[in-house]
């Protein structure tokens, strides 16, 4: 199957998933006022891609700042994963944020405590 | 306007440490020149990576609001064009005064809605840090997104990076609309 690779632009992310090493990675800001249009893509692929996923799906969120109109979507995103997960593809994530920066912090304990995947905190220096 | 009116402004906006402001329909463009705005200012006043952030994210969720819920739909065809564009008119302004930044917004508001938003204002100032971020899980996770995308957590969101309480008022302008006025401190 196609990767998918969507560049970031200035209120939305960039999306690179390779589906044959099942790397998936979120990065920038995620800002759009209607995101449900801007994240129908990447549930379609994921879609897609769960009909035959590779063994291990790694997935990378790397997000400076997000809306709350993008905090549903993937929030909906992180279900459809959990939806594939334990059906030929173990799933985990990694909830990347820069030191001191305590809103990212908590924005991923936040989904930690909602999502059954395994989630992993990392801090960096910077995203 | 006379023209020394034009002083007086200029001095108002001083005092009051007015880094930016805006009245007009708030679209999608207008959003990102703000934005872009606001962050160069920032950079250049030197603001923590902390402070930058929490800012940055009570301004598009605030702007967000008033692009989103700024609705006339039901006044097109029976109230004339300029009563509708000034009904879709939003005013905010950006401040710093010594040690927080406040963000402060207006707009016209149906009283129904007036009523609901109230309720909700006063249910969030009601919270701790704990309770409003048990609030805003429950609700991201049980909440519906809208076909705008908007997913009912903004004011959660605003209250929750802010730190402090909302402040807030509605004006009565006539029996059909109130005027919203909300200030958010950001320290």
């Amino acid at each position: 199957m196609e990767n998918l690779n969507l560049e970031g632009s200035a209120k939305t992310p960039s999306i690179t998933f390779i589906a044959s090493e099942g790397k998936l990675e979120l990065k920038g800001r995620s800002i759009p006022e209607n995101s449900v249009e801007f994240y129908k893509p990447l549930n379609d692929w994921i879609d897609s891609y769960g009909k035959s996923p590779f063994s291990e799906t790694t997935v990378d969120i790397k997000l400076e700042y997000f809306n709350t109109s993008s905090s549903k979507c993937i929030l909906d995103l992180f279900k459809k994963l959990e939806g594939i997960n334990g059906k030929g593809t173990a799933v985990k994530v990694n909830w990347y944020f820069e030191e001191d920066d305590e809103d990212m912090e908590e924005a991923g304990e936040d989904y930690q405590a909602i999502i059954s995947l395994p989630f992993k905190m990392i801090e960096v220096e910077e995203i | 306007m006379e023209l020394s009116s034009i002083y007086d402004l200029y001095k108002t906006m001083e005092q009051e440490n007015i880094l930016l402001s805006f009245k007009g329909v708030v679209t999608s463009d207008l959003l990102t020149s703000v934005l872009q705005i606001m962050e160069s200012k920032m950079n250049y006043m030197e603001e923590s990576p902390k402070t930058k952030k929490k800012v940055f994210n009570v301004l598009v969720e605030c702007l967000q609001n008033l692009y989103h819920h700024i609705d006339v739909d039901a006044a097109e065809g029976t109230v004339p064009q300029r009563e509708i564009i000034e009904a879709k008119s939003a005013l905010f302004i950006i401040a710093k005064e010594e040690e927080s930044f406040q963000i402060r917004t207006g707009n016209y508001i149906d009283k129904e809605s007036a009523q609901d938003l109230a309720d909700k204002l006063e249910k969030i100032n009601g919270m701790d840090k704990e309770e409003l971020k048990l609030y805003y899980q429950e609700v991201l996770n049980n909440g519906n997104q809208s076909s705008k995308g908007t997913a009912g957590l903004g004011m959660i969101d605003i209250a929750r990076k802010s730190g402090n309480k909302l402040e807030y008022k509605f004006l009565e302008v006539n029996e059909y609309t109130h005027f919203f006025c909300l200030n958010v401190k950001i320290d």
